[in-house]
Order: structure tokens, then C-alpha cells, then sequence
């Protein structure tokens, strides 16, 4: 599939797994309110909705500030601190990097966004903020180290495609209906455990679709926090799929990033300074990569990135140099 | 149950208006409600889609502004890169004369087209002299020259992604214009489709030809 092509599969399929995603809470939401709160004279749906609004709040509430703490977490520096320090060789490399995330910036129309160094010797890279105008881009300096300025080209093009994207305001949101389900899930097995089971309508006794309806919710209610967990990270591959080939169509040069991504994947050590909280946000798995070394039927469904050698095939494609069949 | 017993109250309001003296534009009202709401959607989407045209078309505006903004850094920067190795490249006087004659030209330029052709010729005027700088190894290893190339080849990139830039935004636009039912719309108003840049000569299509012999 050439370029535009990828970019809107990835689109679709994102809309599809939250669709999946919004139909599972309000299933399990509507069989919650209707068969524990029972309604009386109307229904209003409180426990949806107070799962949602606990999940929201607790999502949201690094919305605003949240990049000003993943950047503290890593102890990353302003560009402009690590350059007054630099030797002339380093000032040279960092220079590039400003130029090179000024050229993103411009390809994508974009405001410049603020550019940080993470000082930790693995090549990585991730972007924070909510959006244009309020972003930033942090890589390591194993990074700069590493690449040369077609790669780390590729590279902030990925980045600022999430920042394009709006990733973060997509995973947060991710991370809101992940806490409302598994909210939903806990409160029905607690009720479970206390009050003897579900009440149920006088009306609806006996029928068997009400039977078997019943039977599949309280299945859901127990796989309910794993199948979240699993729908969100299905939505950050596909996102970094979409970074990829939105990245590309900035820089127009897939291999960059094809060839930054082989180096990355060379260089196979964890990213000490960036934690689990922020695993997503980078461009390649910075917890030791052992989930994403696998291919088995597991680690495909709980990583937050893509096999490394799926995303270099499918910048290779958009280059028109895959594999034919 | 709410429900139902509302329905009842309605009807029974209903009743009440229908047996009292009423004028016939109250008994027809309800006849008007879809209608209305059909025409309330259309008006919103019409001014939706005005909108987004108008902003758009702002957008490939500053677009082709950013082209020029980028241009104009060049130029304030190739007099420093110039200085900087004319003591070290003393045997090519004709490659840095060159440059600073063709940078001279796109300062006077009159006019979108003629500026595209100057710029073009500057591009390639700057390309052999950052090839020929290649074979001096005493400038290669100078850390302010290299400062310089970098700064030098990111002002070709950023003109090259405004470029980009522009004919992104300029494509997406037209293509607004183009799709139904939004044409309809873009015709009422005489919306335009943007030009793409081209190349205009068609001199800029070839490689450029670089003699790394010493004049």
C-alpha cells in the first residue's frame, strides 16, 4: 500500500477499535445500571457515568500539565541548555536538530515546538503536549549520536506526526474509557461478592435472550479490564503505524526512517530514563523490548509498538521497495 | 411510564387547543417541523463548508508567503558563507563570483515567475559551490564553515519544504472545492483553485553539472 493509502487504513481501523471500544462500556455500563441500580421511575444510567466521569478525571487530569512531567521524569534538558555546553562537534549535531525539527515544523505547518535532550546513551525519541503549539520533542542523546541527519530527519517527522495526530489527546482518551471499564468491571464484581448477586426486572424474568444476555455480560464483567487493556494497545500500534506514514509524507523519504528504525533496533538496550508511563509516547519500546522482540499471539496483543520489522516493511512499501510476492 | 403518561397530557393539551377558537397556522405548525429542520441542517453544513473553504484558502495564502520568508533568509545568508571561504578558496573565484552574481539577480527579481526562475539559478549557483568546497580538505575540517554549510543546506531544505508546504495545502484545497456537494457551494462564492508551484524553466529539471577541476 503506497503512502496515502496506509495513512487511511490506519485512520479506519482506529475508529473501529474505539467504536469496539465505547460499544463494550456501554454494554457493560447499561447492564450494570439496569441490573444493579434498577431504575425506578426513569432511566439514568448513574453508574455509567460515575465510572466514566472517576475514569475521565483521572485520565485528564495530567491532560494540561502532563508534558511538563513526563519531561521532568526523564530529566530532560532545553536544546538551548545542552548547546551552551557542548564542544564544538556536539554544537554542530544539536544544531542539526534544531534545523531539523525547524524543516518538520515547516513541512507540516506546524508551530515549532520545543526541543529537549534526554541524557541517556539508547536512541530514543518521544513527543508530549495536547497539541500544536503546545508540544515538545525530547530525544536521547544516544540518538543524536547514533543517526545521521536523513535519519533523525525520519525520526522528528515520526514525532511530529504524533503531535499532527493528536495521539496524546486520542490516548488520554484511551486511558479514560481503560479506567471506566475497569472501573465498571470492579464495582459489578464487589456488588457480586456483597449484595448476593443482581436484581433483576419483574418484567424480563424467564425470557431466554435475557438468559443468555445475562450470561455473556457477566462474562465481559470479568474480562472487561484485560479486553481494555488490550483494545488500548491496539490503538497505540495503530497510531504508530500512522505516525510512520504521516512522518513520511513529511520528510517524502520513507527510508529515512526505515534506516533509523533498523539502527534503533540494533542498538537493543532499555531506555533507562523513560518509564512505563510514558512507553507509548516514544518511538520505539523503551522497557528493554522484550515484548516487542516476540512475535507470539501475546506480546502481539499487549505491546504498545509494532514489531519493529513490520514498521520497516511497511515504510519499504510506501517506498515502492518491498518484498514482491 | 413517563413516557406514556406525557403522551396522554399532550394529547389532552392538544385537545383542548384544537376544540377551542384557534387560527389554522396552530394546527399546521407540526407540518412545518420537518421542513424546518431540513432546511436548519442545510443552512448549518453551507456555513460549515464556507468556512473551511475560507480557511483554507488563508492558509495556502500564508503558505506562499512562508515560501518567500524562507527565500529571504537565503539570501542574508550567502553573503557570511561567501566570506567565510573566499581566504581558503582563492582558486575558485569564478564558482564564488557566480553566486554572489545570481543572488544580486533574485534580489531585483519582478514578479512571481521571474522570482522562481532567479531562485532556481541561485539553487544551482549554491549547489557547485558547495560541491567544489568538498575538495578542500583545510575547509572541510574548518568548524565554522561547516556551521555554515549546515545552516546553508537547512535554508535549502526549509525553501524545499515551504514548497511542499504550499503545494500540500494548495492540493487539499482544490480538492475541497472539487468534491460534491461542496462544489456547488465554492462555485456560488467564486472560489478559485490554487496554482501548484511548478518549475518554470525547464533547465531547473536537469542535473546540475559540477566541474570539480581547479580553475
Amino acid at each position: 500500500m503506497n503512502l496515502l493509502e496506509q495513512q487511511a487504513s490506519n485512520r479506519r481501523k482506529t475508529w473501529l477499535i474505539m467504536i469496539v471500544f465505547i460499544s463494550l462500556l456501554l454494554f457493560l455500563g447499561f447492564g450494570f445500571d439496569a441490573l444493579y441500580l434498577g431504575a425506578g421511575g426513569g432511566f439514568v444510567p448513574i453508574g455509567s457515568l460515575m465510572a466514566l466521569g472517576v475514569g475521565s478525571a483521572s485520565a485528564f487530569a495530567g491532560y494540561y500539565r502532563g508534558d511538563r512531567a513526563v519531561l521532568l521524569a526523564t530529566s530532560a534538558k532545553p536544546l538551548a541548555e545542552v548547546e551552551a555546553s557542548a564542544d564544538e562537534a556536539g554544537k554542530l549535531k544539536l544544531r542539526q536538530l534544531q534545523n531539523v525539527v525547524d524543516e518538520m515544523a515547516i513541512a507540516a505547518g506546524l508551530p515549532r515546538p520545543d526541543v529537549y535532550v534526554v541524557p541517556d546513551e539508547d536512541p530514543n525519541a518521544f513527543a508530549t503536549g495536547r497539541g500544536p503549539g503546545h508540544a515538545s520533542i525530547a530525544v536521547t542523546r544516544g540518538l543524536i549520536d547514533t543517526l545521521d541527519r536523513e535519519e533523525l530527519q525520519g525520526v522528528v517527522a515520526h514525532e511530529m506526526s504524533h503531535i499532527r495526530n493528536l495521539d496524546v489527546r486520542l490516548m488520554t482518551i484511551v486511558a479514560a474509557l481503560v479506567g471506566a471499564v475497569a472501573l465498571l468491571a470492579d464495582w459489578a464484581r464487589r456488588g457480586m461478592l456483597w449484595g448476593g448477586g443482581p436484581r433483576r426486572r419483574d418484567r424480563e424474568r424467564g425470557s431466554a435472550a435475557g438468559v443468555v444476555l445475562f450470561a455473556v455480560w457477566i462474562v465481559a464483567i470479568l474480562l472487561a479490564p484485560v479486553m481494555g487493556q488490550m483494545l488500548a494497545m491496539m490503538v497505540s500500534r495503530r497510531r504508530e503505524y500512522l505516525a510512520d506514514a504521516t512522518g513520511a509524507e513529511l520528510t517524502r523519504n520513507p527510508l529515512g526512517l526505515a534506516r533509523a528504525l533498523e539502527k534503533i533496533e540494533d542498538a537493543a538496550a532499555p531506555t533507562r530514563a523513560i518509564n512505563r508511563g510514558s512507553a507509548h509516547l516514544c518511538i520505539a519500546d523503551p522497557l528493554g523490548r522484550q515484548m516487542n522482540l516476540k512475535t507470539g499471539f501475546w506480546s502481539d496483543l499487549f505491546a504498545t509498538h509494532p514489531p519493529m520489522a513490520a514498521r520497516i516493511a511497511a515504510l519499504k512499501a510506501m517506498a515502492y521497495q518491498g518484498v514482491q510476492p | 411510564m413517563c413516557s406514556a403518561r406525557s403522551a396522554r397530557t399532550g394529547s389532552i393539551t392538544l385537545t383542548i387547543i384544537s376544540t377551542g377558537s384557534t387560527a389554522e397556522w396552530q394546527d399546521g405548525w407540526r407540518a412545518g417541523l420537518v421542513p424546518s429542520a431540513i432546511i436548519g441542517a442545510l443552512a448549518l453544513w453551507a456555513v460549515a463548508s464556507y468556512n473551511r473553504l475560507v480557511g483554507l484558502r488563508n492558509q495556502v495564502l500564508n503558505g506562499w508567503r512562508q515560501i518567500d520568508v524562507q527565500l529571504k533568509r537565503r539570501h542574508d545568508l550567502i553573503p557570511n558563507l561567501v566570506n567565510a571561504v573566499r581566504g581558503s578558496m582563492d582558486f575558485e573565484r569564478d564558482t564564488l563570483t557566480a553566486v554572489m552574481e545570481a543572488r544580486a539577480k533574485a534580489l531585483t527579481a519582478t514578479g512571481p515567475a521571474d522570482a522562481a526562475q532567479k531562485e532556481g539559478q541561485l539553487s544551482q549557483a549554491l549547489g557547485r559551490l558547495l560541491a567544489v568546497a568538498e575538495n578542500y580538505p583545510t575547509l572541510k575540517s574548518n568548524d565554522n564553515v561547516k556551521m555554515l554549510q549546515e545552516e546553508l543546506s537547512a535554508t535549502e531544505n526549509k525553501v524545499g519544504f515551504a514548497r511542499q508546504f504550499y503545494n500540500d495545502i494548495a492540493t487539499g484545497f482544490n480538492t475541497a472545492q472539487q468534491v460534491f456537494p461542496t462544489n456547488i457551494l465554492a462555485n456560488m462564492f467564486a472560489f478559485k483553485p490554487a496554482e501548484l508551484f511548478e518549475i518554470a524553466e525547464p533547465k531547473d529539471r536537469e542535473v546540475p553539472t559540477v566541474d570539480l577541476s581547479r580553475k
